[in-house]
């Protein structure tokens, strides 16, 4: 029966009729009567004591309906912006954020002030009207100075720019390294970068006095997260706030905490009595919205001749910003806990540093320092490789964790994985023996050909009770459903995650559909709304379907439970004895004799019910994950570097990931095409830049920073292996961010394979041609200089 | 300080008094109320705001709403014709061209003046056509595909048509 082939099929998305004929509906498409305009004044100082604040000219511009700096939202917020406590025990110092700065502005785009005016050109032109007195101070943009002795602070006052210091250790190092052949060192940098969603932030507060209710439409993937940190913020009970995340423009992890601007427009409706609007502009983006990653790592790798991997010695250093993100310190752990990857070490010591600067925060952004730890580690063993004159294939094949569920040295139990398989086939499909022979053949010729693997794993399902809730202040990141049958048998499933982009409607529909055996058309998907979805965490690391899609399959079983005790008693049987197949439930042995799910729905609201029985059917799961879920895959990139120039050219993408089961192959796949596309983004184009000595950001707009376009990706080929989790019944592992955790290394090790020939070992991102040219340039030099030298 | 402006946008006229610096973008979205043209950048990069204008793809943010007088505008909203949607939607929808939607708009419109100029693209032609839009979720594998497909049934429309006029002529 159809209705039973619903996981797994290609089913195409239900939400895309109203989003390709412009009929979304994102935060800025909405008015309400009375609206304002909220524009954002921002330090244009990196690190300044804010001497006055000037509001008589904008006091008096034309449409002006207020203008409120920090004294005025102390009326109304109270505390500062949440920060997770942090996988980090020791964490030294938190900078507490008010959303508003009101004697020392500590980023560039920090606000100061903010005006409200008739229209949004009239905002705009307020906040140019507002005269700030800034006295400069020293600023911090070079984290690794930030930690001198002496050094300045990026907050006036405090003892030194150390958030965190804490080791993540396992096995013997000592011994590792003792019995290591060869050891390679490498500092390896992940620059930072911008999360980009194409869709900027977008906030519409309405606070109505009468009734004290607040509602508020922002552009998240965090809806529950934020009405939580509202409530506490204004002081206000949860029942009465409101928060809806409508269709959002992306997110990759920039819209998954509470932001100042949330605060600000909710407090300035509730100060000026109106509906307030404030929409995020792309420089107002790069400045003020969360960036990624933002590391340094120093590694030493020891292994033996044969290339069994021993030892590895990681000091990350994380540029934080000057207020800790909210979920920093997590991504930080993250990239520590993930850093042996897939691999069996015997020891690896890791010490995170975490440190302040005078920038905007850096915080999760698509994979969350699995795409650091990937990186680190799947160069490390192309470094081993490369000194061992070894093929990094067979290095990776040596030394993979083969025995499931796997303990890594660090501790993390990792579900099920088939490592050589998915790295077996990514060599079938790319050619990988004759690509070798074609390299050699081309560096004859004198072109650089490289193929560079990267065999990743990475954590999902966020998360467990007993791993999180000791680190997200004692929140359990379960996820949560309401699954209600009405009585015509249309069904509407109500979750606590969010989409924007990743398709729940549809794949959440699919697993409904299977698990009550009723017609996918019958299932309506509700998400986004605080007003009608129960409590839930969000959708971000690649949680919704492990933890939001299982917790849909256990309400649906409920349901199920109960519509078979109805249907017992309709067919006058034993509840034991009566099955439930394909969406009918009959007594065994007799399956003439049965009665629908949609006939049992109806029956469930009527009269006649078993003795004790309520009417109604529906259920509530609120899914605690027994572990994380473990996806991994086995990526390789193809490139032609030109040595003259130093421009990459992608001459093939092959990817092949393990996500366990599928619920919507089209779906993973889209996953998958747009997580490599920024996973190659970092590789090659992306990088924030501050100025030096300002700290202003100088990669202010889409022109000075860029995103692949559709010329920069080439058409990527993918494949898979299903290795089923059995942390759920599902077996599903989750999917949005492996490609970007893959990719980065994957072009690196290529670039790196490339250029080996010039004695090249390590290339940082993102590998512009101008940073390649210089290097294969001066490795020209170096080795000319050699002969000279001889001469 | 006003001006007038009268524009038709998806065959429907409008006449408004606009503020002269009001960009075209913030015209269609605020004033005449059709919000699918999106704004996603402050410098004309992304193209999620591109419509046609007398045919013609064109950045909505780049232009004045009172350069527009007396044009033809073309939006998202006017691609679907008698509750049948475009080939170039309807390929986006088969061939998961879109994941958040945010750009689609933007690249659905580019992709119509590309098939229009050039209705058989190679796949280099079509990355060229639409080098002037942003996407951050598709890594663009499927905006492609997308654009291939529905050249394929605009292509294969036209040559009904043709055949049925043929066939009409010869009655």
């Amino acid at each position: 029966m159809a209705v039973t082939t619903m996981v797994g099929a290609k089913i195409h998305r239900r939400e895309d009729p109203k989003l390709i004929t412009g009929h979304g509906s994102y935060v800025d498409d909405m008015q309400l009567t009375g609206m304002v305009h909220m524009a954002v004044v921002r330090s244009a100082q990196a690190h300044a004591k804010i001497v006055s604040v000037d509001l008589t000219a904008a006091s008096k511009a034309p449409g002006v309906v207020a203008v409120y700096t920090a004294r005025d939202f102390k009326k109304v917020i109270s505390g500062g912006l949440p920060v997770t406590e942090s996988l980090i025990a020791d964490k030294k110092q938190t900078p507490n954020q008010f959303p508003i700065a009101e004697s020392e502005a500590v980023y560039f785009g920090e606000p100061i002030a903010v005006v409200l005016a008739e229209s949004r050109y009239q905002a705009a032109d307020c906040a140019e009207l507002v005269q700030v007195e800034y006295e400069s101070l020293p600023v911090l943009v070079d984290f690794e100075k930030a930690l001198e002795k002496g050094s300045p602070t990026a907050h006036t006052g405090a003892p030194d720019n150390v958030a965190w210091d804490v080791n993540f250790n396992g096995g013997d190092l000592e011994a590792a390294f003792k019995e290591s052949e060869v050891t390679v060192k490498e500092r390896i940098i992940q620059q930072r970068v911008f999360p980009i969603s194409m869709e900027p932030r977008a906030v519409l507060a309405n606070y109505v006095p009468f009734g004290n209710q607040l509602t508020v439409w922002t552009s998240s993937q965090v809806p529950h997260f934020i009405r939580l940190f509202l409530c506490i913020g204004l002081g206000m009970p949860e029942s009465q706030i409101r928060v809806v995340a409508p269709d959002v423009g992306g997110g990759f992890g920039s819209k998954l905490r509470p932001y100042p601007e949330e605060y600000l427009a909710a407090a300035a409706s509730k100060l000026s009595g109106r509906p307030v609007k404030w929409i995020e502009g792309r420089t107002e983006n790069l400045q003020a919205t969360s960036h990624g990653r933002g590391h340094i790592f120093d590694i030493e790798v020891g292994a033996k001749r044969d290339g069994t991997l021993l030892a590895l010695k990681i000091t990350m250093l994380s540029d934080l910003g000057a207020y800790i993100g909210v979920f920093g310190a997590l991504q930080s752990s993250l990239a520590m806990l993930l850093s042996p990857g897939c691999y069996k070490w015997k020891a690896v010591h890791g010490r995170a540093i975490g440190v302040l600067t005078n920038k905007m925060s850096t915080d999760p952004y698509r994979g969350a320092g699995r795409p650091e730890a990937a990186h680190l580690v799947e160069r490390a063993v192309d470094l081993v490789a490369q000194e061992l004159k070894l093929d990094p294939a067979d290095v990776r094949a040596k030394n993979f964790a083969e025995d499931f569920p796997f303990t890594s040295i660090l501790g993390m139990v990792y579900d099920s994985g088939e490592y050589q398989k998915s790295l077996d086939k990514a060599k079938e499909i790319v050619g990988y023996k004759a690509l070798r022979q074609k390299q050699a053949d081309l560096r004859k010729q004198g072109k650089y050909l490289g193929i560079g693997l990267s065999t990743y794993v990475e954590i999902c399902g966020v998360g467990p009770s007993a791993a999180t809730a000791h680190v997200s202040g004692s929140l359990a990141l379960v996820e949560s459903s309401v699954v209600r049958v009405h009585p015509t048998g249309s069904v509407t499933v109500a979750v606590g995650t969010h989409s924007h982009g990743q398709g729940h409607a549809t794949t959440f529909a699919q697993i409904a559909a299977d698990a009550l055996g009723l017609p996918y058309a019958n299932i309506e998907i509700r998400e986004g709304d605080t007003g009608d979805t129960p409590f839930g965490y969000g959708s971000y690391g690649s949680r919704s379907l492990p933890v939001g899609g299982v917790s849909i399959n256990r309400s649906c079983q409920k349901v199920v439970d109960k519509a078979k005790k109805i249907a017992a008693h309709m067919l006058e049987a034993a509840d034991e004895d009566v099955v439930f197949d394909q969406g009918q439930f009959y007594v065994k042995g007799s399956p003439d004799k049965r009665k629908a799910m949609g006939e049992v729905a109806f029956a469930a609201y009527g009269p006649g019910l078993p003795e004790g029985m309520e009417q109604g059917l529906e259920a509530v799961t609120y899914f605690d994950p027994p572990n994380f879920t473990w996806p991994f895959g086995a990526h390789i990139c193809v490139v032609e570097v030109d040595p003259e120039t130093g421009e990459v050219d992608i001459q093939k993408y092959v990817a092949v990931d393990d996500c366990g089961n599928i619920i919507n192959p089209m779906i993973v796949d889209g996953q998958i095409h747009g997580g490599v596309a920024q996973g190659i983004g970092q590789a090659l184009f992306e990088e924030a830049v501050h100025d030096p000595e300002t700290g202003a950001l100088r990669t202010g707009t889409l022109l000075d920073y860029s995103i692949p376009g559709i010329g920069e990706i080439p058409n990527l080929q993918l494949d898979r292996t299903i290795t089923p989790s059995p942390t759920n019944e599902l077996g599903v592992k989750g999917v949005g961010e492996a490609g970007t955790i893959a990719a980065s290394a994957a072009v690196i090790n290529a670039i790196v394979d490339a250029l080996s020939p010039f004695g090249i070992k390590h290339v940082d991102m993102p590998a512009s041609p101008d940073r390649l040219w210089k290097q294969i340039k001066q490795a020209r030099e170096h080795s000319n200089g050699g002969k000279e030298a001889r001469k | 300080m006003k001006h007038k402006v009268a524009t038709t946008v998806n065959g429907h006229k409008h006449e408004h008094e606009v503020e002269p610096r009001l960009l075209l973008v913030h015209y269609l979205r605020d004033v005449v109320g059709l919000t699918g043209t999106h704004i996603g950048c402050d410098t004309s990069q992304c193209g999620s705001c591109t419509i046609l204008v007398d045919g013609k793809a064109v950045k909505s943010c780049t232009m004045f709403a009172v350069q527009a007088e007396g044009r033809q505008l073309t939006t998202i909203e006017g691609m679907a014709k008698d509750g049948e949607l475009h080939p170039l939607q309807q390929a986006f929808w088969d061939e998961h061209g879109l994941q958040c939607g945010y750009c689609t708009p933007g690249f659905i419109m580019a992709a119509a003046y590309l098939l229009d100029q050039n209705p058989n693209p190679t796949e280099d032609e079509i990355r060229k056509g639409l080098e002037g839009n942003l996407c951050r979720c598709t890594g663009y594998v499927n905006i492609v595909k997308s654009v291939q497909s529905a050249a394929k049934a605009m292509d294969g429309a036209k040559a009904k048509t043709s055949e049925r006029s043929a066939a009409v002529g010869r009655s």
